[in-house]
């Protein structure tokens, strides 16, 4: 008996996929332009069309064109950082194959903070390359701390140890960068921004010597995809499938920390974007990694500038830490994970 | 030879009553270091001041340069430490026994960060003070732990949802917590770390007043539920078969708890970590089981007292109690975390 094969079938159905997908990208796209748009456009500071275009060519005579050019280095650091914890997230989510995996509910980003923060103290902190090194060396810390503490014992670790020992681990670190910060009075300023995470103030000094941590992060965890989806298939069958699975693996986080450390060393701690959006992504776009990276990224940098400027308008004239409106925004959206996940698969 | 063992219930009796001498000697133990660490409070300041001379002051005498020292400064920080570890030692305990899990404690499910966040508001928003916060701190935590009660359902994955869930709304009263001080004037920064991991900076005995009310209440509520709550930690059906009603119970435990945490937490702050360690190190102590309330309760106070005295004395800078145990607490919860995944315990 012949099998009827539906390959025309099958082939239109993959290409309506491809268009689908390409058309959610398109569409993360705009919504990142919009995002930006605003960013520049509102603020504390109500500034009108010829201010813009001033700022834009370089002038900044006006206070409005002042403003705009503040605005635009902020801008560039929450896309930056916003893709880049988006896709800490999703590299880490791809390889613990844990729904729950942030890397603030993993504690790697109070371990970024707490290096700086130790630095800073004790050591020397020149240049921005040294603050984003110091600060993934410290993300890596604590992200080898987590994953010893969850994978002890029988069982590997599931999504619930990880979490616990991310909180426990997320409360001791933040407890010993508080410890050192109090009694420090000229570091003492920078107590605010080391326990939670924003945009504000940023310069273009500030963010030129990170961008190729977060270069080098993206371009890792875009490296990994396709090894990544053979990872959601199973520990067995990755296992099965040799080295290479577990060399991106270690890729993979190798990445994710980087971009933690990048992120975290000129915003601090971000919590919440790692976790939000993939989820919000794979609902959008499929499981596949290779699109699931890029369109992660585009959202999450969208997100962030998006939060950014609700911070922005919300508590007018004063403003709204980034960090503390992703914390509040994003609680609701683990919890409702956490409820639409049946235990097996947490 | 052979030899016959006593008969059954016998031995069941010795068990017990070396049980229960265990225990008493357990609590004894505690009150010792409770006494000890009180006397240490109120020697040790700025100054030191001789027993003697404290015992004079107590008794009522006044005496140049000791009495206001002992009287405004540390007597009240003595009684707030001892009364807030009490508070979150019997809640903790009573929620990590009901829930059966040492990991649901009031402080990382999110109930006093809830409480701490409701203070924070009505402190600093509404420039309330006094009993006002206390009662918006209650209501608040009650909200919390309601709202757990209901987003974490029924079912066997309940208890590792309720974790869950509680870690995320711990995370956003946290995120309310640091955008109300974000809005305070600056000059209370300091008070800021109070609100943030808790302080017994600036403690009265007006304060301690209704905390010491709220113990009495919702501790009595607890303790004369300590047999239930044994009875339930065998599971509900079977609690149900030695004639507890386990709704009851948990409805009563959990509002008592709650009350206690969150007096606490309105007076001195979350103190990290107390409510989360005194159970499982009453349970280590007492190792032949048996009911841990009291013991719990004791262990928080010792926790707090020694906590506070570390981080006024001891360690190069001022720091306050929570910041304290929230350092010396976590690396603990890091330890039992292990233990627990090791002997491959349910979580």
């Amino acid at each position: 008996m012949q099998l009827a094969l539906p390959s025309s079938g099958v082939l239109a159905a993959r290409q309506q996929g491809t268009r689908r997908r390409l058309l959610t990208l398109s569409l993360a796209c705009a919504l990142l332009t919009l995002a930006a748009v605003l960013s520049v456009t509102f603020g504390t500071r109500d500034v009108a069309w010829p201010d813009i275009a001033r700022a834009l060519s370089g002038q900044s005579d006006t206070i409005g064109a002042a403003a705009v050019s503040a605005r635009l280095p902020r801008t560039a650091l929450a896309m930056l950082a916003g893709a880049g914890l988006a896709l800490a997230g999703t590299a880490l989510q791809g390889v613990t194959r844990n729904p729950l995996a942030d890397p603030g509910i993993l504690g790697i980003n109070s371990g970024a903070a707490l290096a700086v923060v130790v630095m800073l103290a004790w050591g020397s902190l020149e240049t921005g390359t040294t603050y984003a090194l110091t600060a993934s060396l410290g993300a890596a810390l604590a992200a080898g701390l987590v994953q010893a503490i969850a994978s002890m014992g029988r069982g590997r670790a599931t999504p619930l140890k990880l979490a616990l020992a991310g909180a426990a681990t997320s409360a001791a670190l933040a407890s010993f960068t508080t410890a050192i910060i109090l009694p420090r009075n000229d570091i003492a300023g920078l107590a605010q921004s080391w326990q939670i995470g924003g945009v504000g103030g940023a310069t273009w000094a500030q963010i030129m010597p990170v961008l190729p941590f977060f270069a080098l992060g993206i371009a890792l965890v875009m490296l990994t995809a396709r090894r990544l989806n053979l990872l959601a298939l199973g520990e067995e069958t990755a296992s099965g499938l040799g080295e290479n699975v577990q060399i991106a693996r270690g890729l993979a986080v190798l990445g994710a920390i980087l971009l933690c450390g990048a992120a975290t060393a000129t915003c601090g701690p971000i919590g919440f974007v790692g976790l939000v959006v993939p989820h919000l992504t794979r609902a959008l776009i499929g499981v596949d990694y290779r699109w699931l990276i890029p369109a992660s990224a585009l959202v999450g940098a969208a997100l962030l500038t998006g939060a950014d400027v609700a911070g922005r308008l919300i508590a007018r004239p004063a403003e709204l830490d980034v960090g503390i409106l992703t914390a509040f925004l994003g609680a609701p959206v683990f919890i409702w994970i956490v409820r639409r996940r049946k235990l097996g698969a947490l | 030879m052979k030899t016959v063992s006593p008969p059954l219930p016998a031995r069941l009796n010795a068990l017990r009553v070396a049980q229960r001498r265990s225990r008493y000697q357990i609590i004894a133990g505690l009150l010792a270091l409770i006494i000890a660490g009180v006397a240490l409070t109120l020697m040790r300041g700025q100054s030191f001041t001789p027993p003697q001379t404290v015992l004079r002051v107590l008794s009522g005498e006044d005496i140049a340069g000791a009495s206001f020292a002992i009287r405004e400064l540390r007597l009240p920080r003595a009684v707030m430490a001892v009364l807030t570890g009490l508070c979150f030692g019997l809640g903790g305990a009573a929620f990590q026994t009901l829930l059966r899990n040492p990991l649901a404690s009031p402080d990382i499910i999110g109930i006093s960060a809830g409480a701490s966040a409701a203070a924070t508001i009505a402190i600093i928003f509404f420039g309330l003070g006094g009993a006002a916060v206390s009662l918006i701190a209650v209501i608040a935590a009650l909200g919390v732990a309601a709202l757990i009660a209901v987003l974490a359902g029924r079912g066997a994955a309940a208890g590792t949802r309720l974790v869950l869930i509680g870690i995320g709304l711990s995370a956003m009263a946290q995120s309310l917590t640091a955008w109300a001080l974000t809005q305070a004037p600056s000059w209370s920064r300091a008070e800021a770390l109070r609100w943030l991991s808790g302080s017994l900076n600036g403690a009265t005995l007006e304060a301690a007043l209704p905390l010491l009310a709220a113990l009495v209440i919702c501790g009595a509520m607890l303790i004369s539920r300590s047999p239930a709550l044994e009875a339930m930690r065998m599971g509900e059906d079977m609690a149900a078969g030695l004639g507890v009603s386990p709704a009851r119970t948990r409805l009563i435990v959990a509002l008592a708890a709650v009350g206690v945490i969150a007096f606490a937490t309105a007076a001195a702050g979350p103190i990290a970590f107390v409510a989360f360690l005194a159970g499982p190190i009453a349970a280590q102590l007492s190792k032949r089981g048996g009911p841990i309330l009291i013991p719990a309760a004791l262990i928080g106070a010792a926790l707090v007292l020694i906590a506070d005295f570390t981080g006024q004395f001891l360690l190069p800078a001022r720091l306050p109690v929570g910041i304290v145990t929230g350092a010396l607490g976590a690396p603990y919860l890091i330890y039992l975390l292990i233990r627990i995944n090791r002997q491959g315990g349910a979580l």
